[in-house]
């Protein structure tokens, strides 16, 4: 993997080769008997203001790679670089420095808000520690935060159990702004929220990202929701980013055909159109014992998956200018037919895009892209 | 509409809680047709669940099904019916099919165990015969190896391989009806289109009724020839699916499909319906989603709306049936003029 899976502009935030593994330990001395690979190899870049959304299935290793870039979990290797500085090599205090410009809006509002803490004690936690304000001008300070994100200012004394999980992940994102970062990780912010109020959060989330400049990690299993957010999106499997694309190129073209399958999943709001379905067979492996290969050859509906895929590792290519798939049957990719046949290959590479994987209204008109304000 | 197995007629489950009465399900009545899948839709609180477990009377204390409804099935009031005769209903003509298969499965019992206790308890059964029940089930629900999985525990198996066996262990009996209490929403969207996809197929070909109780209108769309959509223990629209898509008459329903990003779709700004759900403990006078409507007059303070009919069978519990006048002027709702107290 190269450098060139970057965004146009600098990147704010530059991800390679993230591996995170796990120990799976035996017997009463823990001895190490095998390794989940949760993330295994994963690169990204993420540019100021820019909102990059991850999304995959439960078990893929999203939220562990959001969690190993702000280092919540210690990364085992790979690098990560914010603004310039590498953030696997920091000590203590310079971590902590950091951790004023990265943030993290968590999934669950009820778990992740301390229920002894008032929201303004909460919310202003982060100001005392970095030492941002204190006394009077840290009141005002959390007042106006919550303001900000839609709370009336006078709720600062009550506590979490008193709102509901609209309102409680409006004080964690409120807890997040409050250090004033650049780069927040949502890690499926909306997810455990009603429809209306899901659209309050996102809604609240794009104003602020305006307002701020704020760049997003926005870690998510819903493509309806990370269609409306995102200007790009990475597709994860089994530890693997194997797809990145911007939004219209990968609801408009997908190209691996896991994205094929994921997007033709997702039930359609109407009536009356029979969406054809890519069906997967199967559940997906176990990250302890990944397949061999192409991580997702057992699964996959390619007319030309034969025994290459299950020896070689495909790259994450450039399929198309700032498309990037990981898929040997997909062409053009730099392993060759030649290549692919050496390694028991019997069927050439084609290009294969049902159409059960196109929703209608980006086949017929791709939409100009005049949201992406950065 | 076809003939009703199931006609639901004002049913009231109230909660009797230390912080006074709620009332989840208030006065709900819906019928679902043989062979017809009927979709029940709201958010979290709107009654949705009761009102499934209500038919299935599971409703402990402190809650209870008020006296005055009716449930009619198959020809018999299930709320006149003894525990006895229920527990003869319960997964032999009605079966349930909950949202999280772990907690409806049991750790300690094989699976097979499970699906085969159906079979011992309402068909009479001895264990050898219930066992190859089960693994004729677990076959019919596209499980692989049936017989090596009947004899495995709930814990060796993915979350979309227990669902399908809480569906196996549904459909063991050919009940009239499946209630599945969202049977998808614990798990993927690869994985839940399967399972839908099963759902529908061996309802269609076994003919059974299923009640989908779910909060994913997409869900509904596909799966769905008539849709109830609930909000505060109240029915209040049903249509027929392409018609409560394509003509959504109540604010709310027009709010949820507003609110909901489409794969495909415009990405424009989310509508969104400002306010919360009130309590159960004290619905409003009046019409019960007025604050949050951006419709609402007068009238919706202080009279309750009925259900009205607004053709085709398809009904809605609005005040603009009467006066459709006041939907050319939309306004902020009263929860978003109250201040920035939006959820």
């Amino acid at each position: 993997m190269t450098a060139s899976i970057a965004t146009p502009t600098e990147p704010l935030l530059s991800v390679r080769d993230l591996t995170k593994h796990f120990p799976i330990k035996k017997g009463i001395f823990g001895r190490v008997a095998g390794q989940v690979r949760a993330v295994d190899g994963v690169s990204f870049d993420v540019a100021p203001a820019e909102t990059l959304a991850l999304v995959g299935e439960s078990g893929c290793g999203k939220s562990t790679t959001g969690r190993a870039i702000l280092r919540l979990i210690e990364p085992t290797s790979g690098s990560v670089s914010f603004d310039g500085q590498n953030v696997l090599t920091l000590g203590a205090t310079e971590l902590r420095k950091l951790r004023r410009r990265m943030q993290i809006v968590f999934q669950d509002p009820f778990s992740s808000l301390n229920p002894r803490m008032s929201i303004g004690a909460i919310v202003r936690e982060g100001l005392t520690i970095h030492r941002i304000a204190e006394g009077a001008a840290a009141d005002a300070r959390v007042k106006q935060l919550l303001d900000e994100v839609g709370l009336r200012p006078e709720y600062a004394s009550r506590y979490p159990h008193e709102f509901s999980g609209g309102q409680r992940q409006r004080v964690g994102i409120a807890r997040a702004l409050s250090v004033e970062p650049s780069f927040i990780v949502c890690d499926e912010p909306v997810s455990a929220l009603d429809v209306s109020v899901q659209a309050q959060v996102v809604n609240l989330l794009q104003d602020l990202q305006r307002d701020r400049g704020l760049a997003y990690l926005f870690i998510a299993h819903d493509l309806s929701i990370v269609e409306h957010i995102a200007d790009r999106v990475a597709v994860m499997y089994l530890g693997h980013v194997v797809e990145l694309a911007s939004v219209d190129r990968l609801y408009g073209e997908p190209i691996m055909p896991y994205t094929q399958a994921l997007l033709s999943a997702v039930p359609a709001p109407d009536p009356g159109v029979k969406r054809e379905r890519i069906l997967l067979t199967g559940d997906v492996p176990s990250p302890a014992n990944p397949p061999s290969g192409c991580v997702f050859h057992p699964r996959c509906h390619h007319p030309a998956r034969d025994a290459a895929c299950a020896a070689l590792v495909p790259p994450l290519e450039e399929k198309a200018p700032g498309h990037w798939a990981a898929c040997i049957k997909q062409p053009p990719s730099t392993v060759s037919w030649e290549q692919q046949r050496a390694a028991g290959g019997t069927k050439p590479p084609e290009f294969f895009l049902p159409r059960a994987a196109l929703h209608r209204a980006v086949a017929s008109a791709p939409r100009d892209s005049t949201r992406n304000q950065s | 509409m076809t003939t009703p197995l199931l006609e639901i007629d004002d049913l009231h489950t109230y909660f009797y809680t230390d912080n006074g009465v709620a009332r989840s399900v208030d006065g709900v009545s819906f019928d679902v047709g043989v062979g017809e899948t009927v979709g029940v839709v709201g958010e979290s609180g709107c009654g949705k669940s009761v009102t499934a477990l209500s038919i299935l009377r599971l409703i402990r204390p402190p809650g209870r099904i008020e006296p005055g409804g009716a449930m009619r099935f198959e020809g018999r009031d299930l709320l006149a019916l003894s525990e006895r005769e229920m527990q003869q209903i319960r997964g032999n003509r009605i079966a349930m099919v909950f949202q999280e298969p772990m907690t409806a499965l049991n750790p300690v019992f094989t699976v097979g165990d499970q699906i085969g206790e159906v079979a011992r308890i309402h068909a009479g059964m001895n264990k050898r015969e219930s066992l190859a029940k089960a693994i004729e089930m677990l076959e019919l629900v596209g499980i692989p190896a049936p017989e090596q999985r009947a004899g495995e525990y709930p814990h060796q198996l993915s979350g979309g391989m227990r669902q399908r066996v809480v569906i196996a262990m549904a459909l063991v009996m050919n009940p009239a009806l499946v209630i599945a209490d969202e049977p998808t929403t614990a798990l993927d969207v690869t994985i839940q289109a399967q399972i839908l996809e099963l759902l529908a197929d061996l309802t269609r070909r076994l003919g059974t009724s299923v009640l989908l109780i779910t909060h994913d209108l997409g869900v509904v769309a596909e799966n769905c020839s008539r849709v109830v959509v609930m909000y505060a223990g109240e029915v209040v629209e049903e249509a027929t699916t392409i018609d409560l898509f394509a003509r959504a008459h109540h604010p709310y329903t027009e709010g949820l499909l507003g609110a909901m990003p489409r794969v495909g779709g415009e990405r424009e700004r989310l509508a969104t319906i400002p306010g919360t759900v009130p309590a159960p403990t004290a619905w409003p006078a009046g019409c019960r989603f007025r604050e949050r409507c951006p419709y609402s007059w007068e009238r919706c303070g202080t009279e309750h709306p009925p259900l009205y009919q607004i053709g085709g069978g398809h009904t809605s519990r609005c005040h603009l049936a009467e006066e459709p006048e006041h939907r050319l002027h939309p306004h902020p709702p009263l929860a978003a003029q109250a201040g920035a107290s939006a959820a």
